[in-house]
Order: structure tokens, then sequence, then C-alpha cells
């Protein structure tokens, strides 16, 4: 790093450093996580809302906070250059929204199983026809199924934080697969929060490539032979026996990361009232109006319980069942129209006949507190047209 | 740059892989090019020894050719992708990287620049070798980017004008009018412009060849590791007939190979100004003092 900096294990960076109170737009905050990394390399490769991300990535390698920076030639080029280069044992970010995320996904979804240690800033928007740069979260269904870790920011404050959480999760010796941290485009990347930051002087650690389940293809640990890419077509045999040990072995890593998500963000789950007998279920933006709505029950004098999802991957199935263990009614509310929020949960829980399913809004529309409360209310009994008005 | 660092402690040397001592000791690890180069091929232990090619692979002769001329074989990762190829590059004693479909040019940009941040001091050689519908076809667009980015990295196509592997399909540097398999009444445009498409995107030293002179198709695998290093993107073009598809008889591999090199395949290298007063420089040095 050639800026002078304190280097600081993500202990104390994330949890103990000072911190001072900032109003800094989603964006914003992605980048100043980025900032205070140690990032060696970042690729670049335009798509609204997520270049907003790699501009902002972009001056702060013109300042020296990061070594190498490039834009890319699409996203296919920027995710496979991005396991090219974790192969050379460098710490790697990259950001990118809907199709973008869905035109990289070839290489994505090869990380985990090539053990890329890697974060995937995922800055939401449509990605069907209709095309629009709108912040619909369908194409985080997508990424449920490739082995990566997924956070779920709800606002820019927990962009930072994750983020930053997501460097130290990703080189974990017992982890060591990919980290995406994802959060709505334009509510959250386009519009400013507070966000409480440590000193910019502050660093995390620099990268151990040695300190790894595999070694970085850098030559520099004999004997040479390395064969970490194996293709696997040598007989059938070898191509099951090699494809499953891989694979059995990325998502055991997935379930390790668990214990550091309890370390670096406190859990996967915030709960608040537990025991309700009505608990709202969300994840991202749709978590901040689950918790508009959460206080407007409270200040109408409705018991409602609210179940916060920070981590998608790995799946905190005994957790949810645990905070849904009393519930008579869950309702999910969700910015896609397939729901997978929604059908996680409901797998997760053997009552799964108490899961509403919604509200969901698409398109990238807003997610209005008065769709939840509707549900609420249609959950109490309770006349909601009279006490809306 | 001193190679020792590859050579074993004695009191170490029973604990490491009996191959990777072999390599030590008969093969090129930590040796002069002059004593372990192309032209001894046959009397030491190679980098590619065993390989599961086709009986007359013109392919896996090249592929050994390619890993015998390496000048710095102790520091060069390949990077290859599906394809016959990588069936004999992933049995090498070099580092292999085996990535998704025609992304080879692409991790390269992103290992040659990481191993540029972590070893400012130590040259680490990093080669793409790929069929020409890896580096042409599906990977097309990461192949002439990171050419126009002028990463420094060496690209070597191996061009057997079909898709041999996945059965013999049309590729887009298949010969106007081949009848192949999604070609069946035969393909209606000529092979796709390689070597002027290296040139025009910004590759310092390209080369199309049949390799039918180990010599000769060393030098240009050497020339093109050498001016990768500091100068830019270079490219050889070469011809891998596959004999399989093409119905050559194993006997006549060689034949073919002659015969392309009167035609399509004739012997063409370009080079900027830069690259020849590097070549000069490289050349002039005594053998021994070139790696």
């Amino acid at each position: 790093m050639s800026l002078n900096k304190k280097l600081v294990d993500m202990d104390y960076l994330l949890n103990e450093a000072p911190r001072e109170k900032h109003f800094i737009t989603g964006a914003q905050a992605m980048s100043e996580a980025v900032k205070r990394a140690s990032v060696d390399m970042a690729i670049a490769y335009p798509i609204t809302p997520q270049s907003e991300v790699m501009h902002l990535v972009g001056d702060i390698y013109a300042q020296g906070h990061i070594k190498e920076y490039y834009r890319a030639e699409e996203e296919l080029g920027t995710m496979s250059a991005i396991a090219g280069a974790a192969r050379g044992g460098v710490r790697l970010f990259t950001a990118t929204s809907g199709p973008g995320l869905l035109r990289g996904l070839e290489a994505i979804v090869s990380w985990p199983g090539h053990r890329v240690p890697c974060v995937l800033g995922v800055l939401t928007r449509v990605i069907n026809a209709p095309l629009s740069i709108q912040p619909d979260n369908i194409e985080m269904a997508y990424l449920m199924h490739s082995g990566m870790v997924m956070l779920h920011a709800e606002n820019q404050q927990d962009t930072f934080d994750f983020t930053l959480a997501a460097f130290a999760i990703t080189e974990k010796v017992d982890v060591y697969i990919p980290v995406s941290v994802s959060t709505e485009g334009f509510f959250v990347t386009h519009a400013k929060g507070y966000v409480e930051m440590m000193s910019e002087e502050l660093a995390f650690t620099e990268p151990d490539p040695y300190h790894a389940p595999v070694p970085a293809m850098d030559n520099e640990v004999p004997p040479a032979r390395i064969q970490r890419d194996a293709p696997v077509q040598k007989s059938n045999f070898m191509s099951y026996l090699i494809h499953s040990v891989w694979q059995q072995e990325i998502w055991d890593s997935n379930r390790r990361a668990m214990k550091y998500v309890y370390q670096y963000i406190d859990g996967p789950l915030e709960v608040q009232n537990p025991g309700s007998d009505v608990m709202i279920v969300a994840s991202g933006c749709a978590a901040a109006q689950a918790r508009e709505a959460h206080r407007y029950a409270q200040e109408e004098g409705i018991s409602v319980g609210f179940v916060k999802v920070k981590c998608i991957r790995p799946w905190p199935k005994d957790e949810i069942r645990e905070a849904l263990a009393t519930a008579k009614t869950v309702i999910v509310p969700e910015h896609n129209i397939i729901g997978w929020l929604c059908k996680e949960v409901k797998a997760a829980i053997p009552n799964s006949g108490i899961v509403v399913e919604g509200p969901r809004v698409y398109g990238g529309m807003t997610l209005p507190v008065e769709l939840i409360m509707t549900e609420i209310y249609d959950a109490l009994g309770m006349d909601s047209l009279v006490l809306q008005a | 740059m001193s190679l020792k660092y590859m050579i074993p402690a004695s009191k170490f040397k029973r604990y490491l892989p009996k191959d990777y001592v072999e390599l030590v000791d008969y093969g090129p690890f930590g040796k002069d090019y002059a004593d372990v180069g192309v032209k001894n091929m046959g009397t030491f232990k190679e980098l590619v020894e065993e390989h599961p090619m086709c009986s007359g692979c013109w392919m896996a002769y090249y592929i050994k050719i390619i890993f015998a001329a390496l000048p710095n074989p102790e520091n060069t990762v390949t990077i290859g992708t599906a394809g016959c190829g990588r069936l004999a590059i992933s049995q090498a004693a070099v580092p292999f990287i085996y990535g998704n479909y025609g992304d080879q040019n692409a991790m390269a940009s992103g290992l040659t620049r990481a191993f540029r941040l972590r070893f400012p001091d130590i040259q680490k050689d990093v080669i793409t070798i790929a069929g020409d519908g890896g580096m042409m076809d599906i990977g097309f667009s990461m192949t002439m980017h990171a050419w126009f980015r002028r990463e420094k990295f060496t690209t070597i196509m191996l061009d057997n004008e079909v898709y041999g592997n996945t059965g013999g399909q049309e590729s887009g540097m298949s010969i106007e009018g081949a009848v192949l398999k999604m070609s069946p009444k035969g393909k209606n445009f000529g092979k796709m412009p390689a070597m002027q498409l290296a040139i025009t995107a910004g590759c310092v030293y390209v080369v199309k060849m049949s390799p039918t002179n180990i010599n000769k198709s060393a030098k240009a695998i050497r020339r093109a590791i050498f001016a990768a290093r500091n100068l830019g993107p270079t490219f050889i073009h070469v011809y891998t007939s596959c004999n399989i598809e093409y119905s050559i008889p194993t006997p006549d591999v060689f034949r073919d190979a002659k015969e392309m090199e009167k035609g399509r395949f004739a012997f063409e290298e370009f080079m900027t100004p830069e690259a020849k007063e590097l070549f000069a420089k490289v050349e002039s040095k005594k053998k021994r003092e070139v790696s």
C-alpha cells in the first residue's frame, strides 16, 4: 500500500475502531469499505446502477488506496480476469448489476469450485424483459445455488459493514470461497444515509495467499506439478468423483462461513419482538420497509415481530426455525416476483402453511409500508381500511 | 535471477514427490536451456511425458515443443480452455489453469497483473494455449481485448481448423467449403484473418507457421515469450492438424504439415522495431546466458 496506513485485523476494524458519522450514498459506502480493505486489484465494467460504485473505486485507485484497476471488455471478461488474478494470490473486488451479473455468471459459478477468494458487489437491477434499470432483486436467486457466501444489506451502513466483513470471510482458510454483498440499486446505491465509519488511515491486514486450502498458482511453493483445475473428463468415474468431492467441500465451506457471520456482522438475523403471533421476515431494502411496518404496528399497539435476514448463504435455517417457532403467520415482503426468500423460509420451517406469499413488488417499484400493514391486519382479522383511515 | 531455490536441500529430498525430484535431477528445473532445450529432447526428463492424445496427433507434438522451448519453466503458468490441447497441456509439470469456455486471455490478464504486483522483481511467464474455437470463436472478444489492452503475455493458438474435441464441427478458422458437422453443405465463409487481427490489435510479435522444424518452432515460441515480458502481447498462430476429423492417415501427418507450410500456413513473422531490437540483443548473448 503506497499510502501510510495502519494495518489492523478485521475484529478491531469492524468492532472496536472508533467511528464517525457520515451522510453518504450506498455506492460511496461500498467504495469506502473497499478503501479500508487493502484491496490489491479491482476490475470494472459499467452497468447502471452499479457503475457509480466502480467509478468511486476507480477514484480511490487513483488516490493510491488500490494497486491495480482497469475497465474490462464486458462482464464475462471481468469475472474471468478476477478468477485469473485470484490464482496469482491478490485481494480482489468487482461489482455488477442484474444483466451484468447474468453475463458473468458462467465464470462466477465456477469461482467457488476454483477456490477464488474475492468480494463481489451486487447492486440489484431488473434482468427480465421488458428490461429496465430499476432495482428488482430476482438476480440474487441465480447466485443462491452457486456456492458463494451471500450477504444482503438493508441500507448504507450495512453496505459498508458487510463489504468489509466480506473481505475477511472470503479469505478464511476454512471458507476460501467468494462472498457477494448485495443491496438494492438506486434505493441504496444512489440514496444517502448515515454511515458510521472508522478512519481511512486504518486498513485491513494484507492477504496471505499461502494461508489457504489451495496454494496460489505462483510457482513459489514447489513441487510444481500443480493441477488444481483438473479437467475431469479423463474418465467418467474420475469425473463423478472429483466433481462430487469439490462441490461437497464448497458447500461445507459455505456452512463453515456461518461462524464468521456471527463474528463480524452479529449473526445472520436481527430479531425484534420475538415470539409474536405475526412475524415479518425480510432482507435488503424489503427489510427496511418491514422495519417501518414493525414500527407502525408498535405505534398502533399491535404486537408484530420482525426478522431481518442478513445472510442468504449460508442459509440460517436453524435460526429462522427458532425465530418463527411460535409464529401463527409469517409475512415475507420482497422485491421480486418469484419470492425466493419466501421459498427458503417455507422450506426452513415445519409448518410452511403459515407463510403469506408476499407482499411482492417487482420491476423495481418501491414497496409501500401499507402493503405490509395490510397483510398484518388481514393476519390479525382486523378491518384494515378502518385502521388505515 | 537464481533458480537455486528450486533445488531441494538434500535432507528434504526424500520427502518430496519423486516426480518433482526427478525433474530437478534429470529434467529442466534449474538447468540451462542449452542443456535441456528442444535440441536435446529425448535426453532429459521432459515437462510433458504422458498424454492421452490420438495416435499421430500433430497438436501433441507441438505441445511437447512448447514445453521444451520454455525459457523459464520454473516460473511459467499456462492457461487453457476446453479442447483437445488441454488434455496434454494439463499433464505438463507446469501449473495449468483451466477456466471456462474461451476465457483464457481474460484470465491471463488478471493473472499477469497479479504477478507483477506481487513479484515485481521476478519474471513470471504467462502463456495461454487454446484452439481455434477457444481463441477465435467463443473467446474472440476476450482474446482481442487482451491484445488491445496491451496485456503482457503470450497467446498460442493451436489451429486444427475444426472443433476436434466436441466431434468435428465447423470453426471460424475452418476453410471455406469445408464440409464438417454444423456445416453440412460446406462452410460458406473463409478463415478468419487471425494474424492480421493480432497485428491490428497491437501484438508486438506475431508468427503464423506450420511447425515442421523443431528449432524454428522453438525460436518463435521463445521470441514470443521474451517480447511479452517487456513489450506487449505476442501471438503464435500454428497449424496443428486434426488427423481424426480430417482423416489424415497417421503416416501422412508430417507430409500434410509440410504441404500446409507451402500453402496457407506459409511462415510469416511480424515484429515491431522494439521487438526486433530486443531479439538482436537476446540472441547475440551467449546461449548459456539466455533464460
